[in-house]
């Protein structure tokens, strides 16, 4: 202890998880188990219309079915919530559904009972009674519909570009951001080759294993929130305000989470069991099904239209990326996704002439949110398949076309913002020689058909966000990490205590990582976006230094010098083992927020994440099946705290979008998703694997991340979709617009392209 | 529904005595029992999050009855680890990092045992085919692949 050293010993060593241990014994205490002493389960009765007004909700049935505690609708929640709206950018969804319903699925009564069977069975006793209304599903045709899903728009007031949008009726517009750099049109009108594309994406969900579960412990004055939840500080902030309490009087505590992906953000079942542990004075349980998280929060479905003037030599000159997210009932963060993803619409390239639209869309779907990517994944499998047609049109490589075209450290970005410490360059060069880009490929001339595909992207990391830490040492030298960062799987939990072991000069396994309690754990905006490791990363160094210099300082007036052991500092100044030191660190980047008029910023973002990806397949041209032979991906995540725990977040994210890219996909009719089961929605297994899978962090420091390093989760989801739609048309010369790329599709394009030859 | 069916079987070494309600899955009585490691996710037996083994036979416990496990030898996850020592399959899922959010864990775990008992040194294809009834949301497939050959070894050895 006390070691000084000025080699790193504890970051960028590949630790295993703190947690080893409780995960392969099966003692992860997750939100799943937590009992409580008269604890009651509620059972959600959900709307089965896509949108209508509520006529009656007849509940007296299962109000008398024998071992029912209670059965509520929203008339029950206003007596202790009158105005029961909530949401992280407009307050449009309510706790329960309140005269008229959304989209199929929503919840609209709920029962309790100390069984869950007996609850579940007593809410196929309620009967509703809507009157139909028209419904509107695409995002498209909801820009001009005259189906309004809300009738009049309520932003929170987080959020101060969406202020304009108060009260404002008769549009299911939630958010229209606008950018505008140089004068495309120009450009347009007198640009050799013009190209112009759609390109869709389909609704998917996150499916995280342990499904969405809260408790909630109401008593007189305060209330206990047990939520497998990735955003603690906004849940007590949300409660709070529901209830018109103090935050101090709201008290969240997360474990570690079953996956997360986004699905577990802001409130899900937090504000329901918060009301009907009030009215029943129990505490109250709700675990959703895997059919019902489907009807919880999804990923946005998309249409992009994207133009672009190309010179004949394959310079990007100008484009137009006109993008629709189809958000669903409720916005949820679909305004944050639509305004953050929207900076980098139109890719990785320095193209002077830009015009962007994006607009988030309400629609009688399933709610969408945040999905690892934060709406990037949407935009990339667009520009990247745009790139490709291009280079295919004007038969220039497509490696070079992005050679030519590619943003360079320096360069002004779309919103103006100068692009830096991003390895845009250098994680395509990767891809392309781990692929052997410049080598002869063999793409067959038989049944089986290869090809190859690649892909580059980028991402603005979400800002400006908060993030506290606090760093205790105790009388002994032992310290304690408290955070209110969430370990789901990513092991925030691993990196964070290298960080604070770093600076302590003390083991990683020593670093005690107090998880999310919001009466003990200081305020984090939230574990999303890839944000932790620099933000939180930041807060946390700061309090392991200021911690550090307590201490030295303490060792300093008793006249101590190093190598000392941290107890000896304590019993020399307290006399005895006693006495704690608390260190603080505080992280808030700089922003700058777009203009209003051209939606320019010259500060859109602390850091820039890249990603590139390369994939080599093989199609069977009698059925259109797909064999991925190859997944190479290479993202820049600065300098790794893990390295090997950096490898199984590239590899899983690229897996994960691989479902999204190949077989999932949410059916729907009339507003009702038919597929809400694994039978039905086909998540990756281990049949689904890429026979050979190559990850890759290329070397590169970020230059103020604590100790070089940024965010990784998402940057291998990027470019897995267009990569692969790229080598589909390298292999059998047809182009697939659309998510899934299923063999039914595939096949289909082929027998198309073969009737037109 | 309040009807009680008494039932003795042998979990992890230890004779249960204790009575269901014939509605009740596996996965609640061992909740009820206070084990945690067999999960319920999917509740239709197609994730493999709450196995269990059963007479020597992994089975999905959100899909059998508890009482079916009358006069059963029970193993879970809970029984792997003996004298405070890992077993040699959960070390190696420890040392290469095989697993991310721990929720699925458990049951590959076990299917891994089940596995190696069956065919001790098994190649990719075979891995890839016994543990496809699994699945991983984080997606820690390839390093799943690397823990199955490292116990495999660790097993060899021991």
């Amino acid at each position: 202890m006390g070691n000084t050293s000025e080699s790193l010993k504890e970051v960028g060593q590949s630790l295993p998880r703190k947690e080893s241990r409780y995960k392969v014994t099966g003692q992860t205490e997750y939100t799943h188990h937590v009992k409580l002493p008269g604890m009651l389960i509620g059972k959600i009765f959900r709307s089965t219309v896509a949108h209508g007004k509520i006529l009656s909700i007849d509940t007296s049935q299962a109000k008398s079915y024998p071992g029912v505690f209670a059965v509520y609708t929203a008339d029950d929640i206003k007596t202790i919530i009158p105005d029961p709206y909530y949401g992280p950018a407009f307050l449009d969804q309510p706790i329960l559904a309140i005269g008229k319903v959304h989209f199929v699925g929503e919840p609209v009564a709920i029962v309790l009972a100390e069984d869950p069977h007996i609850a579940e069975n007593a809410a196929q006793l309620i009967i509703a009674e809507y009157e139909e209304l028209p419904a509107v599903y695409d995002e498209v045709e909801a820009m001009t519909s005259d189906v309004i899903v809300h009738n009049e728009l309520k932003p929170s007031g987080t959020f101060p570009d969406l202020k304009h949008l108060h009260g404002k009726k008769d549009t299911n517009i939630a958010l229209d951001y606008h950018l505008k750099r140089g004068n495309p049109q120009a450009i347009f009108d007198s640009a050799d080759h013009v190209f112009e594309h759609t390109y869709h994406t389909q609704q998917v969900m996150h499916t995280p294993l342990e499904q969405m579960v809260s408790v909630a412990d109401a008593q007189h004055d305060k209330i206990t929130i047990y939520t497998a939840s990735q955003s603690p500080s906004f849940v007590r902030l949300e409660i709070a305000r529901l209830l018109g309490w103090r935050e101090n009087q709201i008290r969240v505590k997360v474990p570690h989470l079953g996956g997360g992906f986004g699905a577990k953000l802001y409130i899900k079942l937090e504000a329901l069991v918060v009301a009907t542990s009030m009215l029943t004075k129990r505490p109250v349980k709700i675990s959703l099904t895997m059919e019902e998280q489907f009807y919880t929060i999804t990923k946005h479905p998309t249409t992009f239209k994207i133009k672009s003037a190309v010179s004949k030599e394959g310079k990007i000159l100008a484009r137009r990326c006109d993008v629709y997210w189809n958000g669903g009932a409720y916005a949820d963060i679909g305004p944050r996704v639509t305004q953050k993803s929207g900076f980098t619409a139109a890719g990785p390239y320095d193209i002077d002439h830009v015009e962007i639209d994006s607009y988030a869309l309400y629609t009688n779907r399933p709610p969408s949110g945040a999905l690892r990517g934060f709406g990037i994944p949407q935009l990339v499998w667009a520009y990247e398949s745009h790139t490709d047609e291009i280079a295919r049109s004007l038969n220039i490589d497509p490696l070079e076309i992005r050679r030519k075209n590619i943003l360079k450290e320096g360069r002004p970005q779309a919103t103006g913002t100068l692009m830096k410490g991003a390895e845009i360059e250098k994680v395509l060069e990767s891809v392309a020689e781990k692929i052997g880009w410049d080598k002869p490929f063999d793409k067959g001339t038989g049944i089986i058909r290869r090809g190859r595909g690649i892909a580059v992207a980028f991402k603005a990391a979400v800002a400006p966000t908060t993030s506290i830490a606090i760093v205790t040492i105790n009388a002994d030298g032992s310290c304690i990490l408290s955070m209110s960062s969430v370990d789901m799987g990513q092991a925030s939990d691993t990196s964070m205590a290298q960080i604070v072991a770093e600076v302590l000069g003390v083991k990683t396994a020593a670093v005690k990582v107090s998880n999310p309690d919001t009466d003990m754990t200081p305020y984090d905006m939230a574990t999303l976006g890839s944000r932790s490791v620099y933000h939180m990363g930041k807060a946390v160094k700061l309090a392991a230094e200021d911690a550090k210099n307590r201490l030295e300082k303490m060792a300093t007036d008793m006249q101590m010098t190093a190598p000392y052991h941290f107890r000896d500092v304590f019993i020399k100044h307290y006399g005895m083992q006693a006495g704690s030191i608390v260190g603080y660190g505080s992280f808030i980047p700089t922003y700058t927020s777009p203009d209003k008029k051209d939606g320019s910023t010259l500060n859109a973002t602390p850091f820039w994440m890249a990603g590139a990806t390369g994939v080599e397949l093989s199609i069977d041209t009698e059925t259109g099946h797909i064999t991925i032979d190859r997944l190479i991906n290479v993202v820049d995540c600065g300098n790794p705290i893990n390295p090997e725990i950096v490898q199984t977040q590239i590899s899983g994210a690229a897996i994960m979008q691989l479902g999204f890219s190949l077989t999932e996909k949410m059916n729907l009719d009339s507003g009702q998703v038919t597929n809400a089961s694994f039978a039905d929605y086909k998540i990756p297994g281990f049949n689904d694997i890429p026979l050979v899978m190559e990850n890759e962090a290329v070397k590169a420091y970020q230059i103020d991340g604590p100790f070089g390093a940024k965010g990784v989760g998402e940057s291998a989801t990027f470019g897995v979709s267009p990569a692969i739609a790229n080598a589909i048309e390298d292999a059998v010369g047809v182009r697939i617009n659309e998510l899934p790329m299923t063999p039914e599709l595939i096949f289909m394009a082929m027998r198309k392209a073969q009737n037109k030859s | 529904m309040n009807q009680l069916i008494p039932i003795q079987f042998k979990l992890n070494g230890t004779v249960i005595q204790t009575e269901v309600q014939p509605h009740q899955n596996i996965i609640e009585l061992l909740n009820k029992l206070h084990l945690k490691g067999a999960r319920e996710s999917c509740g239709q037996g197609l994730c493999g999050t709450c196995t269990v083994i059963v007479n020597g036979t992994a089975v999905s416990g959100c899909l059998e009855f508890a009482k079916s496990l009358d006069q059963t030898d029970v193993r879970t996850i809970e029984g792997m680890e003996v004298n405070g020592v890992l077993d040699p399959i959960q070390e190696s899922f420890i040392e290469t990092g095989a697993f991310q959010c721990g929720f699925c864990t458990p049951g590959f775990i076990l299917m891994t045992e089940q596995l190696l008992d069956k065919i001790p040194n098994p190649t990719d294809e075979e891995i890839r085919h016994y543990l496809s009834g699994n699945l991983c949301r984080c997606a820690t497939y390839p390093e799943i692949l690397k823990a199955v050959h490292l116990a495999a070894k660790k097993r060899v050895a021991k």
